[in-house]
């Protein structure tokens, strides 16, 4: 079967930075599966934003090809065919809600795709019900926090039924309890409705969820694998300036100085705990 | 319905103190910090800056406004300016510092917070976000306040520009002896650099001391969606466990003195 989500060869500049040649996304190949779950890390200006808008054809590669779901996204005839299998969430939970009441704003994109108003209203149930505010449906969208506006936002991509959600920094301007809330409806799309997820973070704890994990610098893709295989590689996440988890760079530090029965590859403090117990 | 965001806070702030004030979003961290530079006036109690109260008649609240330097969230919003330079002199201009001196003062507040002075005539929109946000920064820095609140001021950088803004904030208190109050749900961040923790839960001060006595009501800090730090947690975790470790330490620094000696001692 083929992938869900192609890009071959895929080379991007900015128009601005076309005559520097100034690559935004330097050859990039990747292949990303149905129902896969894929964290993408890189500091501001590594192109992860780039890759990311790529998938929905809100850019359209400077040379080489993304296809999605078989089609290719230069098809000027298919874009809202993409656009409605790919959804997109973004950082800031004040730029995206439109409407006056939640159910509003979750039923807008499914109109604007046409859809009976019978079917909207039961898209609409359904979404809500998924991201756990059913109960705030008649509610204005600025009295919500900004995990539960999040959470709307989300709500109104999956009511027009795409196969992959992209989220580019969907924590970044929210507090501890709503992170949790985004991850964990984050984490219920893809594993109880089968949505592929592409998650853009900075964040390591949010990485760790994710089944793959591709790390960006420079336009190129320079460590990709499971979450474990990319952050027991400690020296190159820092030289790459990205955070580890502390717990991981403890054990590294403690296997540098000589303590080699820890391994390099904790992510968890229980994972730590269980090491030092078994030492005793 | 009236709510009181805030109920019966009692603080004291020290001259050259560095103060992490944590809580949860609502926890009323941000209408705490907005009582004192006197953009909110407390519905009953007195808020003292410098041995004055702020509220009283002969106080000008622009002396407190310049005394108390105020960095809100996602500052980078509020750039307005044609020029960087016009951004940042801004402030003091409007304290009526004169035209000759203005220069200097942008001159000085771009170079703390360490922007090229060749920006100075680029438009603050061309620039990156982290750039942006030191632009607004150094806005506030060219008043030359004392004390300096910054809520969340790195909220939404990446891990290279968050710690660039931490360098800058940890450099403002050891070598311009400015008072900081840092607002910040980060609990790694506040911990590396305050000595001192207020936290907010519900409008009231919850906690209140070094952090290592706050870090000791860990469950309590997950309770009102805070936490510790992990490897802070690590210790606390140790501890329980029956291993011999001191678990009043956060910084990774420590744990890893705190682990070797562990380790060591077997």
């Amino acid at each position: 079967m083929e992938s869900l989500i192609k890009f071959i060869d895929v080379s991007f500049s900015y128009s601005s930075d076309l005559e520097h040649g100034l690559e935004a996304l330097a050859g990039i190949n990747l292949e990303i599966e149905d129902g896969e779950f894929v964290a993408v890390l890189g500091h501001n200006g590594s192109g992860k934003s780039t890759l990311a808008k790529h998938i929905n054809a809100l850019l359209v590669p400077t040379s080489g090809k993304v296809v999605v779901a078989g089609i290719d996204t230069q098809d000027p005839e298919r874009l809202w065919e993409i656009r409605q299998n790919v959804g997109m969430v973004f950082q800031n939970p004040d730029n995206q809600l439109v409407a006056t009441t939640v159910e509003e704003d979750v039923a807008f994109g499914p109109e604007n795709l046409g859809i009976p108003t019978a079917e909207i209203h039961h898209r609409v149930d359904e979404a809500l019900e998924v991201v756990g505010m059913s109960e705030f449906r008649l509610h204005s969208p600025h009295q919500l926090s900004g995990g539960q506006k999040q959470r709307v936002a989300i709500a109104g991509m999956i009511a027009m039924r795409p196969r992959c959600v992209v989220l580019d920094e969907p924590t970044a301007m929210l507090d501890p309890v709503g992170r949790r809330e985004v991850m964990q409806t984050v984490i219920k799309l893809n594993r109880e409705e089968n949505i592929t997820i592409v998650l853009i973070t900075h964040s390591m704890e949010e990485a760790i969820l994710a089944d793959r994990v591709i790390v960006m610098e420079e336009g190129r893709i320079v460590l990709t694998g499971t979450p474990r295989e990319v952050f027991s590689q400690v020296e190159a996440l820092t030289r790459l300036r990205l955070d580890v988890p502390e717990i991981t760079s403890l054990a590294n530090r403690l296997r540098s100085r000589g303590f080699a029965m820890i391994p390099n590859d904790i992510l968890t403090i229980e994972e730590m705990v269980n090491v030092l117990c078994r030492f005793e | 319905m009236e709510q009181e965001a805030l109920r019966n806070v009692s603080l004291t702030i020290e001259d050259g103190e560095f103060v992490g004030l944590i809580g949860h979003t609502g926890s009323g961290k941000s209408t705490l910090v907005q009582h004192f530079n006197g953009l909110l006036r407390p519905t009953s109690g007195k808020v003292f800056v410098d041995g004055a109260d702020i509220f009283s008649k002969d106080v000008s609240l622009r002396s407190i406004r310049q005394k108390v330097g105020m960095v809100f969230q996602y500052p980078e919003y509020q750039l307005f300016g044609e020029t960087v330079f016009e951004d940042v002199a801004f402030g003091p201009k409007n304290m009526g510092v004169p035209d000759s001196e203005l220069h200097d003062r942008v001159d000085q507040a771009l170079g703390l917070v360490g922007l090229d002075l060749s920006l100075k005539e680029r438009s603050p929109f061309e620039l990156s976000g982290g750039q942006k946000r030191k632009v607004a920064i150094a806005g506030v820095l060219a008043m030359q306040p004392q004390t300096l609140v910054l809520d969340e001021p790195t909220a939404g950088l990446d891990p290279k520009g968050r710690d660039e803004v931490l360098s800058l904030v940890a450099h403002l208190h050891q070598k311009e002896n400015k008072t900081i109050i840092l607002v910040s749900h980060r609990m790694e961040d506040v911990a590396r650099l305050a000595k001192c923790l207020i936290v907010m839960a519900h409008g009231r001060i919850a906690l209140e001391g070094p952090p290592e006595e706050v870090f000791r009501e860990a469950d309590y800090l997950e309770e009102i969606g805070l936490g510790v730090p992990q490897v802070t947690r690590l210790l606390q975790v140790l501890k329980k466990q029956g291993f011999d470790v001191n678990p009043d330490h956060y910084t990774i620094d420590a744990v890893e003195s705190e682990i070797v000696r562990l380790l060591e001692t077997k």
